[in-house]
């Protein structure tokens, strides 16, 4: 190994995260380079440190109790939706995500967070921020909200009138909902970049009888969320794909 | 609702409310945020648990703890400076850099030095460091690359050494 005093392969070799050969080769190297020995040696002592125990957060006494009381009594959490998990865990959970990336517990968390959003936008109030048919009028609302320019299409010839959009916050980021109707259904599109994935397949969940569409194309990530069929809410997505 | 009828959450995930709340703690910095995240990341491993097929249950709490959190920290922002991740460090590959000695580090100066990490550094750290996740486990809990994983951790370090050493805790 020559000496480019690789940090990230230094510390790979410190974790004990290389292979047989590799490792050898750097103890090798580390018998006459003082400069990376030095490098490991100052790896290890910090590792020991934080290792210590000193840094370790311990949780309250009090958490433990506060958290099987909220399991078991839904109706004083203030988040409306728990109240449905127990005729969820009832009913189980029907997925239908193939094990694709990047693990389908995450897609999972985001599939409820995608519901839990639909569910809030459809209380009184909270269904659009901007209200307004015209593509012309919801594109430029999401200007300077977003660090990203959503696609935004009408379909009402196709019977999908677009009727407004919102910011919403999932998957531990700002998206733009763009708010779609079918008849009296409302579909809420979600969507977000995704910068390197590759175009999936449209992916189907049912969660809490409620249809939920998944998909990655062009570098975006797309949720839709409806009581809509799921025949239907695919004519939507194909659409959105075009 | 009673926890009986959800076999194995009681036996298998409660008893990592304390790595829970050490990655929550570390993430938002902060006891009562720390709290409700964990109560949060709680109520819907519940919701989840039936689905579990996993071999761990604590990397798969920590991956539901971590996306509530990263969830909580964009609900709730707080401007704070934070260095961006991308942000060339000053030079990472000190050509001699001083010895470390165990004896001189700091703990309150070491935790301080965590503490102002850029999140993703300082989650790598919390998963390697006080978890003793693997590089590929901790590339699962956080969805990112292996390389991703362990150019963060060699960077992390890099500034935890420069911190310690350089007296700008």
């Amino acid at each position: 190994m020559s000496c480019e005093n690789n940090p990230a392969l230094l510390t790979a070799y410190v974790d004990g995260e290389l292979d047989l050969v590799r490792s050898l080769e750097i103890e090798k190297h580390l018998e006459s380079c003082q400069a990376c020995a030095r490098i490991v040696q100052n790896q290890q002592t910090l590792s020991s440190a934080l290792r210590a125990g000193s840094l370790y957060y311990h949780p309250p006494r009090h958490l433990e109790q506060r958290i099987h009381t909220a399991l078991r009594s839904p109706g004083r959490i203030n988040w409306p939706i728990l109240a449905v998990a127990a005729s969820l865990l009832v009913a189980g959970i029907f997925f239908a995500f193939r094990p694709a990336a990047p693990s389908s517990l995450v897609a999972q968390l985001v599939a409820q967070e995608v519901l839990d959003s639909h569910l809030r936008s459809l209380l009184p109030g909270h269904l659009a921020d901007v209200q307004s048919s015209d593509r012309h009028t919801v594109k430029p609302w999401f200007a300077g909200k977003l660090d990203f320019s959503p696609p935004v299409a009408d379909f009402a010839a196709e019977g999908f009138p677009l009727t407004g959009g919102r910011i919403d916050s999932v998957n531990g980021r700002t998206v733009a909902v763009l708010v779609y109707q079918r008849h009296q259904h409302v579909i809420n599109a979600y969507v977000w970049p995704s910068p390197g994935s590759t175009n999936s397949r449209v992916n189907r969940a049912t969660l809490q009888g409620y249809n939920i569409l998944h998909w990655t194309h062009a570098g975006l990530e797309w949720w839709l969320a409806s009581d809509l069929n799921t025949q239907e809410l695919e004519d939507l997505a194909n659409r959105l794909i075009q | 609702m009673s926890l009986q009828p959800v076999y194995g959450f009681e036996t298998q995930v409660v008893p990592h409310m304390g790595a829970a709340y050490n990655l929550a703690r570390w993430l938002t910095r902060n006891d009562h945020d720390a709290e409700d995240v964990v109560q949060e990341a709680y109520l819907r491993a519940f919701r989840f648990w039936e689905s579990f097929r996993g071999a761990d249950p604590r990397a798969w709490l920590l991956t539901i703890v971590r996306n509530t959190c990263f969830t909580w920290l964009q609900q709730n922002r707080k401007p704070t400076i934070e260095l961006p991740e991308d942000m060339p460090d000053l030079k990472t590959a000190d050509t001699n850099p001083e010895a470390l000695l165990l004896a001189s580090v700091d703990a309150e100066r070491l935790r301080q030095a965590v503490e102002q990490l850029p999140l993703e550094f300082r989650e790598a750290i919390v998963l390697r460091e006080l978890e003793g996740f693997s590089y590929k486990e901790i590339s699962s809990i956080t969805s990112v690359p292996i390389g991703t994983v362990m150019s963060r951790l060699a960077r992390a370090r890099t500034r935890l050494q420069r911190a310690l050493q350089g007296g700008v805790a």
